[in-house]
């Protein structure tokens, strides 16, 4: 469905300054995937995404997508594919119901297909109220509902969504990956999406690609990434000690399944284990038959900001809040939402 | 949600694939319409650029016929309103098609026009199909503005009439395509819009006779005169307003509107292939 290859895009900021937004990336998604593209701001997701919808020219590399290639062929790319993009797709003078015919008109539909595909997916979107609505009166929940339904006016076969949930509050977003997961199975659709949600891309995707810097660094499904890359970290606290500190470290560094262990301070240990539910009990039980009290103990299950920390030793949230001052980031300087 | 799959199937196969080439003046009449619900909608919308015009007809129309209306027979001719109100004609369509870029740069802030740029819509047709809509409101506009000047003694020449708003329509697409290059032109700093959009409007309103006859300035005001297609508008409109068809001055008005007409569509084509950037 998509197969990239060396798909690099260079934007030239200045004279002296060329910013390298995407550099090389080799991707390929195959027909019935939900891939989730994760990464902070300014990472390349969106430059990559505008590329694939033939949006923009990749400044070198190939992508072909639904079957084309993207710079030899947009036409055909735009025909097949579907596209939420990260604004709002309807104009805002237009009524709910007007945009949604265009949008079937557009695609090669006769009047009639038109209205009734515009209010099946009115009603499947829960819009129906809404058609007669100016789009500038709906609230941000319910034009993301209009942009999504857009998307599918005429049943692509790939639809792209990027950064579908930003900006809704937490029942809104849940309300729309329920429409968007049954339109899913309902379709057939391949998705391909960009979140810096980390928990909207453990929970909705069957396969997560991390990047950072215009390249994947990651690319797996959400639970091995976890595994593999982060695994589980332990919190230990125990009764204070004379120069205990090297030797307690030592002591829980032998311990089958111990990856890494830090002092936080005297008397409290960090411990990335894997299968952390298994080791926590051995960990205890070392600890104890090494002369040492355990006042407290907690697992903590990863995260794919653990994944990401892991990879880069930097914080997903750290990078997307530094990525949003930086004003060289390639997509602050696209994307019109970061403004 | 049985019916919604059920009719899903027979779409996919049908329309989308068709490999065809895309028939371009389709495009553009959908483009067209979208553009025209908004207005059919709310045709009062108009009135907002005739602000401006209406302005100068109540406030300035009166000066003029006191300063010169007496003393004026040769440089206005017959009546100061039919030296005046093509003028105004002119003015509406010089105030309301280069504002029009700015609706595109709305589109762009809030991702309308990202999401038309998608769709396998022809870019030539994302241009035109925009600029030909600007024919409608300046259509009523000028409509508007001889109806409400007919009972202050301007008197009208049908078929002279009819032909003046045609060429204002056509160098209405002109203008407006050029507005839409440039709001695409200046789409990451969009101030800048109304900068060069008020920068550009006054200098070309005044070098081209409209509010005042350029034969009493300085001659280098006359000179530049020469070298804006405001100019030879201004001058036809008066001509055929006056009923005065075979005035070669007509001829050099549908030149300019043409002119102006290709020259927008081509860069304004040219900038819309290039909007997504």
């Amino acid at each position: 469905m998509i197969h990239t290859t060396a798909l690099t895009k260079d934007f030239v900021v200045s004279r002296t300054e060329t910013v390298h937004a995407v550099k090389g990336i080799n991707l390929t998604v195959e027909p019935g995937e939900l891939v989730a593209v994760l990464g902070p701001n300014g990472a390349g997701k969106t430059t990559t995404m505008r590329m694939l919808t033939s949006l923009i020219h990749p400044t070198s590399g190939t992508a072909r997508v639904a079957g084309y290639d993207v710079a030899t062929d947009p036409s055909q790319v735009r025909r097949r594919i579907g596209y939420v993009g990260q604004g709002n797709g309807a104009g805002h003078t237009q009524l709910v119901r007007d945009e949604m015919y265009t949008q079937g008109v557009i695609y090669g539909l006769d009047r009639r297909s038109a209205a009734r595909r515009a209010d099946e997916l009115l009603a499947a979107l829960d819009l129906v109220p809404l058609a007669k609505r100016k789009v500038s009166d709906l609230s941000g929940g319910q034009r993301r509902r209009l942009d999504v339904a857009m998307g599918l006016v005429h049943a692509p076969s790939l639809l792209f969504l990027d950064e579908p949930s930003t900006g809704l509050d937490p029942q809104n977003r849940a309300n729309l990956w329920e429409h968007i997961l049954r339109m899913r199975v309902e379709h057939e659709m391949t998705i391909m999406l960009t979140t810096h949600y980390l928990d909207e891309a453990d929970s909705m995707a069957e396969r997560v690609v991390v990047v950072d810097h215009g390249e994947i660094i990651a690319d797996d499904t959400a639970e091995n990434l976890k595994n593999n890359l982060a695994g589980d970290r332990v919190v230990l606290s125990v009764a204070p000690m004379p120069d205990a500190g090297a030797h307690l470290e030592q002591v829980v560094s032998r311990v089958e399944h111990v990856r890494e262990v830090t002092t936080d301070s005297p008397g409290h240990l960090t411990v990335r284990v894997d299968q952390g539910p298994h080791t926590l009990p051995r960990l205890l039980r070392a600890v104890d038959a090494a002369g040492f009290t355990v006042t407290a103990a907690e697992l903590h299950r990863p995260t794919l900001d653990d994944v990401f920390l892991g990879l880069t030793g930097r914080s997903l949230r750290e990078s997307s809040a530094a990525a949003e001052t930086d004003p060289a980031s390639p997509d602050a300087a696209t994307d019109k939402d970061a403004a | 949600m049985t019916t919604t799959t059920s009719t899903l199937a027979p779409s996919r196969q049908g329309e989308v694939a068709s490999t065809g080439p895309r028939n371009l003046a389709r495009d553009i009449l959908i483009v067209l319409h979208r553009e025209l619900r908004p207005l059919l909608r709310d045709p009062f919308s108009i009135m907002f650029g005739l602000i401006q015009p209406i302005i100068f007809l109540a406030l300035f129309g009166p000066l003029l016929v006191g300063s010169l209306g007496g003393a004026a027979e040769g440089a206005l001719g017959e009546s100061v309103w039919q030296w005046f109100v093509p003028s105004i004609l002119v003015m509406t369509a010089l105030f309301g098609t280069s504002m029009t870029g700015s609706n595109l740069l709305f589109d762009f802030q809030t991702g309308a026009h990202e999401r038309m740029m998608v769709t396998p819509l022809s870019r030539p047709s994302l241009l035109v199909g925009r600029a030909l809509k600007e024919m409608v409101p300046l259509s009523w506009q000028a409509v508007l503005i001889v109806v409400v000047m007919l009972p202050f003694g301007f008197t009208l020449y049908p078929v002279g009439a009819a032909g003046g708003l045609v060429i204002l329509a056509i160098f209405g697409v002109g203008l407006g395509s050029l507005s839409y290059a440039l709001a695409i032109a200046v789409r990451k700093q969009d101030w800048m819009f109304w900068v060069v959009q008020q920068t550009f409007i006054f200098p070309v309103m005044i070098l081209s006779g409209m509010l005042l006859p350029l034969e009493t300035g300085p001659h280098w005001m006359q000179v530049a005169s020469k070298f804006n297609p405001l100019t030879y508008m201004v001058d036809a409109e008066r001509a055929l307003f006056g009923g005065d068809l075979t005035n070669p001055d007509v001829l050099w008005g549908i030149l300019a509107a043409l002119g102006t007409a290709v020259l927008g569509l081509a860069v304004g084509i040219r900038m819309m292939r290039r909007s997504a950037d």
